[in-house]
């Protein structure tokens, strides 16, 4: 073993820094899941009829689903009467009102975890609807975006106070039949955010939802309904963490976007889930649907993410390019390490004319990870002059990981333009060898050349996310040199 | 400033260099000489700490320290420079980025803070007038899409903002056509300096027109046969380095 592997696996064995239970009274329902939970649920969240109604339709539809198997990943099946699918942090009365009611603990993990809410507060300028296991504990800045007119709150409080908007487009984009764990979500989904701009708006910050898993056995079924109206403009920023834990946790949220005619939608994600230890044990199962529509002429959304957490990552964000002229763009960098596994990629379906798209996949591997690009680039027969174009670049560190890459491409309008390009590429000992013989450690090496590889999808972000992002990469890859 | 004693080093069962003496002092030039396969590299990677070679034998200490115990960043921060024969290139990292990052972990090493960013600007531009580039190379990717010549004055100017006290050039004159050998010759020259030294390993003897090596020393079979001034240099151009060796053999 040259010196290099063993530095290594050294640098790989490192803990997860972020690893630590917030020790809070919760309101937990006991496992297990039938109608008689749903109606459970529903009622504690004092949902209005018509949501029972649909969750118990996803339900019974969920009930004759199978668990797919298509994806490069690999876990044991997942009993779902073994997960609690309710817990809420106790509240006071009806809750807080500020960031002073918020209890203390929870401050403190946002702190541990850098995102002090206070700071946000009064230096970012960022609306923070935090999700805190499964309710939303502290919503700020609401004034400002009312007086914009933007609603941005959590969903549970939509549903009660804007139902028609609800009604009208709560699994437009993600019906309850379309997968397995969507339906699944239907059926039991706690919170999560809404948004709705209105017509002409520009969203006057960034919006931004901090989740976070933190009871033990809790599948987390977030949803997320992101609604810009025609010519509005929105930047939304979702950032995760979650604490050390030995069981794996099912995470399995929706995000659905419609981007009305001339309508902007940013979405950007840095994910950093607990991946599980360095043998693999416990991490978050993160089986995600998240599907834009660009439903008017000339919208265009655009979904970054940054994903270094969690066990599994399956997840596809992907944008519907239904209206003339619309634009969807994926700009991903997955990062795994140990035995992380990766299945992630976009799909874009293109339907109405002129509309473009744009992929950027950026895939590291490192320790005994798998990480996997799987894409469809889809254009309809009613798609004329459709383009395309994809860059799927993997990375690996060291030699026992996997980099793969299934682009699926379908054309039925002979009109379009399909671009795909890939490659794959290894951290070499003389690139490390270069930096260190420059001063730089080996870590931090492995970072900036990382960072490096991804430069394309970071210059995406938004800058304070961006930071964060490379600040992620370099503690997701401590450790991973080769 | 270096000194070398004894030195054995192997690459797995295979014995490279065999018994190396070398004693280098502040402000001297040393070229290294000899054949393919002598140990020319062997011997520059080994002084700048790369893996995959096992020092069986011997010291080597720099400035008081033993230098073959420390990692090869520690040996970067205290002043060891290797210019490469072969320069890697690092996609999506600027050369800036690059020179700002490694100069400031040497200061950190120093108990200095880290360089003001103006400041940086404005030490990096001047060096980069020195060696004749274009300003736009601060903000390429490290070497890439470099051609042979600037990937090898990338090398020199990196040498000269992370100032380094003992520099080792690999063939650095490999690959350069005759006007790009000027200018990292002369980008060299300027970084001389009483308490910095050099040492120069090099195939050729062109090399040694424009830079002037203090002493020569010949490597063949992993050791030095013959020590000499720089009119050694001008005695193997003639004849080659055959002689030395089968003076060798025949010892």
């Amino acid at each position: 073993m040259s010196a290099s592997t063993q530095e290594i696996n050294n640098l790989i064995n490192q803990e997860y820094k972020q690893g630590f239970v917030t020790e809070l009274e919760t309101n937990t329902f006991l496992p297990g899941l039938d109608e008689s939970v749903i109606h459970k649920l529903s009622k504690i969240k004092n949902e209005p009829e018509f949501m029972l109604e649909y969750r118990l339709k996803a339900f019974r539809h969920w009930q004759t689903m199978k668990s797919p198997e298509w994806a490069f990943v690999k876990f044991d099946s997942i009993d779902y009467q073994a997960i609690s699918y309710y817990s809420a942090p106790k509240r006071k009365e009806d809750g807080p009102k500020s960031l002073d009611e918020i209890d203390p603990q929870v401050l403190e993990a946002y702190k541990k975890l850098g995102i002090p809410l206070d700071e946000q507060e009064r230096l970012a300028g960022v609306a923070v609807d935090a999700v805190f296991d499964s309710v939303s504990v502290a919503t700020t800045f609401k004034g400002k975006l009312k007086d914009a007119g933007v609603i941005f709150c959590p969903i549970s409080e939509a549903l009660r106070d804007h139902p028609e908007l609800i009604k009208e487009y709560l699994g437009s984009v993600v019906p309850i039949t379309d997968n397995y764990f969507a339906a699944l979500n239907a059926a039991v989904f706690t919170d999560g955010s809404f948004v709705y701009i209105p017509k002409g708006v520009r969203c006057p910050m960034e919006l931004s939802t901090y989740f976070r898993i933190n009871a033990a056995n809790t599948g987390q079924f977030e949803r997320t309904l992101i609604i810009a109206d025609e010519g509005s403009h929105v930047s939304y920023l979702e950032g995760c963490t979650a604490p050390m834990r030995d069981e794996n946790q099912l995470h399995a949220a929706v995000v659905e976007l419609v981007a009305m005619k001339d309508a902007v939608i940013k979405y950007s994600t840095v994910q950093n889930w607990y991946p599980g230890d360095k043998n693999g044990l416990g991490g978050i199962y993160n089986f995600v649907t998240k599907r834009a529509d660009c439903r008017g002429e000339n919208s265009k959304v655009s979904w970054t993410q940054v994903e270094t957490g969690s066990a599994i990552t399956w997840k596809y964000p992907s944008c519907v390019l239904t209206g003339d002229n619309s634009v969807g763009e994926f700009y991903s960098v997955a990062l795994t390490n140990n035995y992380q596994q990766a299945d992630t990629g976009t799909k874009m379906i293109h339907i109405g004319k002129n509309t473009r798209s744009t992929i950027v996949s950026k895939g590291i591997s490192a320790g005994k990870a798998q990480n996997t690009y799987r894409g469809l680039v889809k254009v309809l027969k009613s798609a004329e002059n459709a383009r395309n174009y994809t860059q799927c670049d993997s990375l690996l560190v060291g030699d026992q990981c996997g980099a793969h890459t299934f682009p699926y491409i379908e054309v039925k309008q002979p009109s379009a333009q399909v671009e795909h390009e890939a490659t794959t590429s290894k951290i070499s000992e003389d690139q490390l060898f270069f930096c260190q013989q420059r001063g730089l450690s080996a870590e931090d090496a492995v970072s900036m050349i990382v960072n490096g590889f991804c430069k394309e999808v970071f210059k995406e972000l938004p800058m304070e996310f961006a930071v964060e992002a490379q600040a992620l990469l370099g503690l997701s890859l401590e450790g991973s040199v080769g | 400033m270096l000194s070398i004693k004894n030195l054995h080093v192997s690459v797995g069962d295979k014995p490279i260099l065999k018994g190396i003496n070398l004693e280098i002092k502040p402000g001297e030039i040393h070229a290294i000489m000899g054949p393919n396969g002598s140990g020319k590299s062997t011997l520059s990677h080994i002084l700048s700490g790369k893996s995959g070679y096992t020092v069986t034998e011997g010291s080597a200490t720099y400035q008081g320290k033993d230098l073959l115990e420390m990692p090869p960043e520690i040996r970067a921060r205290e002043g060891v420079f290797l210019a490469f024969q072969y320069p890697v290139e690092i996609p999506g990292v600027s050369n800036v980025y690059l020179l700002k990052a490694a100069l400031n972990s040497i200061r950190k090493h120093h108990a200095q803070s880290e360089v003001d960013a103006m400041d940086f600007l404005t030490l990096v531009k001047g060096k980069v007038r020195l060696l004749e580039m274009d300003e736009k190379f601060l903000y390429r990717a490290v070497n890439e899409g470099f051609s042979g010549g600037e990937k090898k004055r990338n090398e020199i100017l990196q040498m000269a903002i992370l100032e380094p006290k003992l520099c080792i050039l690999d063939e650095t004159d490999s690959g350069l056509d005759i006007d790009a050998l000027k200018i990292v010759s002369e980008g060299v020259n300027s970084l001389r300096s009483p308490d910095r030294s050099f040492v120069m390993v090099t195939h050729y003897q062109r090399l040694l027109d424009y830079i002037k090596p203090d002493f020569v020393h010949v490597l063949a079979h992993g050791q030095i046969v013959k020590s000499g001034g720089a009119e050694l240099a001008l005695e193997l151009e003639e004849k080659g380095y055959s002689w030395l060796e089968d003076a060798e053999a025949s010892a």
